[in-house]
């Protein structure tokens, strides 16, 4: 199995920074194509979630490597057979273990992975709340505070009544 | 002895950089204005010495000049012009060329336009500027000579990848870099502010239109890339969530992020720890894409994974500009004074959750990017993240994020009213509503969810026009008055509206093109037809041609519709002769529903001249880039008026008169 057939190869010479994907062109094959529509559809959501174990972050899907073709075949085969698409995965996995899920399961290794969005949002949300609770419970600085109000009101009479405050106060802190 | 002179240049370049970071810094503490001064001819000196380096190198790869190993390995005399050109950033030396003199470009333009920074500011964060400067010439001096001569000089040279041979792709790397070169000088304003240890409205103000600009080259770049992408891989996807792309889309993130917050900052003096932070990350994720993609890390079959020198010298910069800077930050975050109280639903409030948003999907890039390294690295077992992961985490980050897009700009700062902002966004709604019938009614299958997403686009669109229309009162007041109240809006007004407006055009396009488009996979013998999505093709044979370097077959496809012939598509696929790289150029007819788009595969063995052939139709595809240029054209408004402003001192007015429009 060359790698020269997959994108990751040409990568070698290419820039950095950049949409790097090789002119790999017609993944699936017309010859692959099962007659089936409903098992073709299939098999292209199914061959969309697996990788290409050879080449760089490429589904099954887009590669052009021969072993991508291979594994095309092979889960077409599978789902001629009568497997669910789980099956088909259980059987991929067996033999290439995890690495060739493009969307990892959800397990003891992947739970940082599938909660960090949760996490944070959340985190940050708690976050959020708090310092804002702080900051009306903060005792205030009576004669700071006291000026910016009225700073906060003349701005408020000065701006028009959708509230937009003139932004070039502050220019008075320039030194 | 071009060459020579401009490798002199860049070691020159090295010292002035050297100056420009220790001396005017050196000022600032010691409140020497001589000393601070430095900075600017410094850093003016130091454009001019790098661009003489570049120019030498541009030269030497115009005159093919084989005797300069780095022109050797990246040219050929049968390139046309402009690829003789772009070579010069085609490769990992120049392009790290090109990286320091959009620096240089950068501190120059501060030094020169930032007439109204305060002294000890500018020259602070011209050190900064200056220091990083210093970290990047050093790694092109010593791990990454361009200049480097090969003796005896090869008659010859390997040539360009052909991949790299296209107008988007030529351009693409100046804009990426401008981007991430932009940001550095949110960097250097937030640790010069730092080292101050003040932060006002004022340096918001200051920040902005830098911030401003680089996002709007990083846009353009990103799209570039997409665009290219889209019509050069040959199966009509645009987005893959390689790790490259992701190294690139972190930095948007937060940098969209960070203009957003800068607003709240300068407006109303609140965020200031968070914006600080924020402008620090940017920076930090752009050193991070550059550490990622040139180390190695990512694979180990991957671009300039040759020299783990260069992998572990940038790894350096990384720690102590990261590390330093955010070191900085954790010693002085407790002296920045928060001001601006504002109540949950406020203008204020949304853009917290605009921040919220942003910053949560760009941590999941971040992580999902790297979460398989670490585990690797930690327990060795090897998975892979790609596509399905990022899109069930990152969509469900965008939808509260696009749903909550139309409520901002109608709320008022410090206190806002929600009920009236819905409202007022009742005939966005309503668009909303008749979009989603009408994309029901017309595209019978795909997900059902995918007319929702259409909606949510339209409603995006519909609201930023809304919010337009009531910031001039139109309906309210008389239309002589609305368009003076639309004449007399600022520019950066227009520009939010514009850049939002594109924000739902490309949530349409993304949206229509991964739930509606159709393919066909077929083999077809000349005078052969085959139908999709309304037209019919006739595949009249393929012939081959000869281009300026290289060999290629052309097929040609007759399009019809309804009877009516529309166009002929031309896909071709191409025989570079050095490289000796395959490359494929779809066939593309553009339309206002969307794109027909064909490729040519391989020549069948057993057919009479048949080719194995690809067909999609792309509804709506190009709303993306278009949606994009939207974006960038919204940026280009705002900073513009920011320039007019930040060019008129206005230290001693107190107050302005009020804008009436306002």
């Amino acid at each position: 199995m060359t790698l020269h057939s997959c994108r990751a190869a040409v990568r070698l010479l290419v820039l950095p920074f950049m949409l790097l994907v090789s002119a790999t062109v017609l993944a699936v094959q017309p010859d692959e194509v099962l007659s089936d529509p409903v098992l073709e559809a299939r098999a292209r959501e199914l061959s969309a979630e697996l990788r290409c174990v050879v080449c760089q972050n490429q589904s099954i899907d887009d590669s052009n490597a021969p072993l991508a073709r291979d594994l095309r075949l092979l889960l077409r085969e599978r789902l001629v057979a009568g497997d669910s698409d789980e099956a088909v995965k259980r059987f991929l996995v067996e033999r290439y273990g995890t690495f060739v899920l493009l969307k990892p399961p959800f397990d003891g290794r992947t739970v940082l992975l599938w909660l960090t969005p949760l996490l944070v949002l959340g985190g940050a949300a708690v976050l959020v709340i708090r310092q804002l609770g702080r900051a009306r419970a903060l005792p205030r600085d009576a004669s700071r505070e006291l000026t910016r109000d009225e700073e906060e009101r003349l701005r408020r009479l000065l701006a028009q009544d959708d509230g937009q405050p003139s932004p070039a106060r502050e220019s008075s802190t320039d030194p | 002895m071009i060459v020579e002179i401009g490798h002199f240049a860049l070691v020159l370049a090295l010292t002035v950089a050297l100056i420009q970071s220790a001396l005017p810094f050196w000022g600032a503490r010691a409140r020497d204005e001589r000393l601070m001064d430095v900075g600017q001819p410094a850093a003016v000196a130091q454009l001019a010495l790098v661009a003489g380096a570049f120019l030498a190198l541009a030269h030497a790869y115009v005159v093919s000049d084989f005797s300069v190993e780095n022109v050797y390995l990246n040219s050929h005399s049968a390139k046309p012009l402009l690829y003789r050109i772009s070579g010069v950033w085609g490769n990992h030396e120049g392009s790290m060329l090109l990286w320091v003199l959009i620096l240089a470009l950068f501190g120059a333009a501060v030094a020169v336009f930032g007439t109204n920074l305060p002294r000890a500011l500018k020259a602070n964060v011209l050190a900064v500027q200056g220091a990083i400067a210093v970290a990047f010439l050093l790694f092109i001096v010593l791990t990454s000579n361009p200049f480097q001569r090969l003796a005896p000089a090869p008659a010859e040279g390997l040539g360009l990848n052909p991949i790299l041979q296209d107008p988007a792709l030529a351009f693409h790397p100046p804009f990426l870099y401008a981007g991430y070169v932009g940001f550095s000088i949110a960097f250097a304003f937030a640790v010069a502010a730092l080292i101050e240890g003040r932060v006002d409205a004022a340096w918001a103000r200051w920040v902005r239109p830098w911030t401003l600009a680089a996002w709007m080259m990083l846009t353009l770049g990103i799209a570039m890339g997409s665009w290219w992408a889209y019509y050069e891989l040959g199966w009509g996807g645009w987005w893959f969530w390689d790790p490259v792309e992701n190294a690139s889309f972190m930095p948007w993130l937060a940098g969209t992020a960070l203009l957003h917050s800068a607003v709240v900052m300068e407006k109303r003096d609140a965020l200031k720890v968070w914006t600080v932070l924020l402008a620090i990350l940017t920076f930090s994720l752009s050193l991070m894409g550059a550490f990622l993609v040139r180390s190695g890390v990512l694979s180990s079959v991957h671009a300039f994974a040759v020299d783990p020198a260069r992998g572990v010298f940038i790894l350096g910069i990384l720690v102590v500009f990261i590390g330093g800077a955010l070191a900085l930050f954790a010693a002085r975050m407790g002296e920045l004074r928060q001001g601006g109280l504002f109540a949950p639903i406020s203008r204020e409030g949304s853009l917290v959750v605009n921040n919220l948003l942003l910053t949560t999907a760009c941590a999941t890039v971040l992580v999902g990017t790297l979460y398989p390294l670490g585990l690797e690295a930690l327990t060795g077992d090897k998975i892979s993240v790609g596509p399905p992961y990022f899109n069930m985490t990152f969509g469900p980050l965008m939808l509260p994020l696009l749903v909550a897009l139309p409520f901002g700009p109608l709320l008022a700062w410090k206190r806002g009213d929600l009920a009236a902002a819905a409202q007022r966004l009742w005939l966005a709604a309503a668009v909303a509503l008749v979009a989603t019938v009408a994309v029901y009614a017309i595209a019978y299958r795909g997900p059902w969810l995918a007319p929702l997403g259409i909606a949510l686009g339209v409603w995006v669109m519909a609201g930023s026009l809304v919010e337009l229309a009531s910031r001039i009162k139109l309906g309210q007041a008389s239309l002589p008055d609305a368009w003076r109240r639309l004449k007399g809006m600022p520019r950066a007004g227009h520009g939010t509206t514009m850049a939002h407006f594109g924000v739902g055009m490309m949530v349409v396009g993304i949206v229509a093109t991964s739930a509606y488009q159709s393919e066909r996979i077929l083999v077809m013998n000349p005078g052969d037809r085959a139908g999709i999505a309304g037209f019919t093709l006739t595949f009249k044979g393929a012939a081959p041609q000869r281009g300026p370097n290289y060999r290629e077959e052309v097929g040609l496809f007759e399009v019809e519709r309804g009877g009516r012939a529309v166009t002929s598509l031309v896909p071709s696929k191409r025989l570079y002769d050095a490289p000796r790289q395959t490359t494929t150029e779809a066939g593309i007819h553009a339309s206002w529903r969307g794109d027909l788009y064909a490729v040519l595969g391989d020549e069948q063995v057993n057919a009479a001249g048949g080719y194995a052939v690809r067909l999609y139709f792309n509804p709506l595809v190009r709303m993306i880039w278009i949606g994009a240029l939207v974006m960038f054209l919204g940026g280009l408004l705002s900073v513009t008026d920011r320039r007019l402003r930040i060019g008129a001192p206005r230290r001693t007015r107190v107050r302005p008169s009020p804008v009436p429009a306002e």
